[in-house]
């Protein structure tokens, strides 16, 4: 800073003011900027590199399994025996196990996140969500080996337990509101075309049926699956639903930020129309965030379905495909548990076909990551551009 | 590619000299291998620090597998093992220059187990074996009340496992239905908090669940070391070469040997030496 402003001083000479540097503090000023631009340029091409890297080495290392076993065993068999004489690296069922407990895991946080993203950014007050948006993003913060302890000591048990009981309180929780919404909805549309005199005691008549159904469909359910006896606890429903959880806060978060950006404007602009609060939500709020909904959605997809520790302590770590295969009472394996569960006695030393085995399934868990964020990243940019009209 | 070639070279060569200096030092003992030895080189390091405080010993447990791989890469002192060292295990010592000695420490017995509610009292191993094959799906076929079997193994990477596998499987292949967990302590838990559960632990991992005889034999001490139980084992501590008389690690090893030490393997659950 002091040199240049002598080299202004000097470049001005006698007693004219100018702003003109000289010739050589003008360069170094580019070269400083160069130098600037090109170190921020290397730190951020250190992370594209890194993500090259990883590909490179995961894929060095699965290949050889393909050229040792064959494509065909890998992706189609359900004997998974890597320790045996003759190692069998059959690896569908844990294909099955990783896209199973994903599958309740999106079952679970989904609904929920979106739900609890709504209700954040367009019903509780503001000082209010700024206390419980961090809340529920310390649910981010804790160690997934504690979500694991808890799944395996404390969850497991109960669903043993208890598990009946859970499942038929769960659907009698969740199955009121929705027969209720469901009942006055459907009275309503049924109704709409009525004149006004008859109205009124049809739709009364249609709800009290629907109702009635919903409810014995209720009761049956409820007492079907309270007679339930889950004879092992550590299973696909119990890291499915912990799973969920802990990809709650990346719906929550996401999906709120999502909200907040669709901006006043456009809900001003529902309301003005004489929109209720529902309808402005429903018919143009989460229309206009959809993209990003979608994108926090993925997000979490990831983040269940990369996650390591949870399931390896509380899935059971069973290679097998229930029977039937949405059994989500049946202990299953998941790839990324299978990856941390055999690295130990996976000798690199000997380069057997068990140490690239677990390569081969990081390099399909890292395909599917990356088929995800294409598609997540073609699904925004189609979004913007229909906006955009 | 050939300059990543030379990177992971030259980091190889890196790694292995901090490897030899850390062996180098002898008034440091690493410690790493199988999760069932872990609680007996535990308590000797707790024994020997006490003893000599001079003396640095860090114990850790990432299975016998692992043991191995790092006594072969140098990175350990001591591989502690609930297995022999495999044939391949010990041509890839001797590739990277390490002369694996076998010291056996103590002797283990694996534990049929299952949750304390269970009428069942004995198995032949040839029903342990229907049991984890899944031939044998409920306990009321072996006796017992009309509960599904939930078998119990653990994980592949285990010295556990593959005693077991040996022991009892006679290479008959483990169904897939069978659940992995990955270690003693939490095969403990899922029996005993699981009431059609039937697993397999050491000795030393018993408590709270109900032990089952194996072909009529209890598993006891004395059955275990003069192995009329069946499913028996002993446990190794390797070391590359054997340790010098005088240093730390040469007393590390022989601790089993000494009265101290037997009562320090007894207390620990395990079988100490005759």
């Amino acid at each position: 800073m002091m040199t240049t402003e002598t080299d202004v001083a000097n470049a001005s000479g006698g007693g004219v003011p100018s702003l003109l540097l000289s010739h050589r503090a003008r360069r170094r000023q580019r070269i400083a900027a160069g130098l600037g631009s090109g170190a921020l340029l290397a730190v951020t091409s250190l992370s594209m590199f890194a993500v090259l890297f990883i590909f490179y080495f995961i894929a060095r290392d699965a290949l050889p399994f393909f050229k040792l076993e064959g494509v065909r065993e890998f992706f189609t068999s359900t004997r998974w025996y890597p320790s045996a004489e003759k190692a069998e690296f059959g690896a569908l069922a844990m294909f099955v196990g990783s896209a199973l407990v994903t599958l309740g895991a999106i079952v679970v946080a989904v609904p929920l996140g979106i739900s609890a993203a709504v209700c954040l950014s367009d019903v509780i007050p503001f000082s209010l969500r700024q206390w419980v948006k961090p809340v529920i993003e310390v649910l981010a913060a804790i160690p997934s080996v504690a979500y694991g302890f808890f799944a395996l000591v404390v969850f497991a048990p109960l669903l043993q337990e208890r598990g009946g009981q859970l499942l038929a309180w769960t659907v009698w929780i969740i199955g009121v509101p929705v027969a209720l919404l469901g009942t006055i909805v459907l009275g309503d549309l049924a109704t709409s075309k009525l004149d006004d005199k008859k109205r009124s005691p049809v739709r009364w008549a249609i709800m009290i049926v629907l109702g009635a159904a919903a409810l014995a469909g209720l009761v049956a359910s409820g007492r079907a699956l309270g007679a339930l006896h889950i004879s092992s606890g550590t299973n696909a429903l119990n890291v499915s639903i912990i799973l969920g959880i802990m990809a709650l806060p990346t719906v929550v978060s996401v999906s709120e930020d999502a909200l907040q950006a669709v901006g006043r404007e456009l809900r001003e602009g529902s309301y003005a129309l004489g929109a209720t609060r529902a309808e402005t939500i429903v018919k143009a709020v989460l229309p206009a965030a959809s993209s990003g909904i979608l994108a926090a959605v993925i997000l979490g997809v990831m983040r269940a379905i990369g996650e390591t520790m949870v399931v390896w302590m509380a899935s059971g770590n069973a290679a097998q495909i229930p029977h039937p295969f949405f059994d989500f009472l049946e202990p299953v394996r998941t790839l990324t548990a299978t990856i941390a569960g055999d690295m130990g006695e996976a000798d690199q030393v000997t380069g057997s076909a068990r140490y690239h085995v677990l390569f081969a399934m990081a390099l399909s868990l890292l395909a599917f990551s990356f088929l995800c964020n294409f598609f997540s990243e073609w699904i925004i940019r189609r979004a913007r551009k229909k906006t955009k009209g | 590619m050939n300059w990543i070639k030379r990177i992971t070279a030259m980091a190889m060569v890196i790694a292995m000299s901090a490897g030899a200096a850390a062996a180098k030092d002898a008034k440091k003992i690493t410690v790493d291998g199988s999760t069932t030895v872990g609680p007996i080189a535990k308590a000797f390091a707790e024994h020997y620090m006490a003893k000599y405080p001079d003396v640095n010993i860090t114990v850790s447990e990432s299975g016998s597998g692992n043991g191995a791989k790092s006594l072969i890469n140098a990175t350990c002192d001591v591989a502690t093992m609930s297995r022999p060292m495999k044939n391949s295990e010990l041509k890839a010592a001797q590739d990277a220059g390490v002369l694996p000695i076998e010291n056996i420490v103590a002797m283990d017995g694996i534990v049929l187990v299952v949750h304390p509610s269970n009428p069942i009292a004995n198995l032949t191993l040839e029903q342990t074996r229907g049991v984890y094959t899944g031939k044998i799906k409920n306990w009321k076929e072996l006796g017992g009340p009309d509960r599904p079997i939930v078998v119990i193994s653990r994980d592949t990477n285990s010295g556990t496992y593959e005693a077991f596998e040996t022991l009892v499987m006679n290479r008959e292949k483990i169904a897939g239905n069978v659940e992995y967990v990955g270690s003693n302590g939490a095969i403990r838990q899922r029996v005993m908090s699981t009431d059609g559960a039937i697993g397999y632990v050491g000795l030393a991992f018993t408590e709270g669940v109900k032990m089952l005889t194996a072909n009529d034999v209890e598993a006891t001490p004395e059955s275990v070391i003069d192995q009329t139980y069946p499913i028996a084992r002993p446990l190794y501590m390797y070391t590359n070469g054997r340790p010098k008389k005088g240093t730390p690690l040469f007393g590390f090893i022989e601790l089993a040997t000494t009265p101290e030490g037997k009562k320090i393997v007894e207390a620990t659950g395990f079988v100490p030496l005759k």
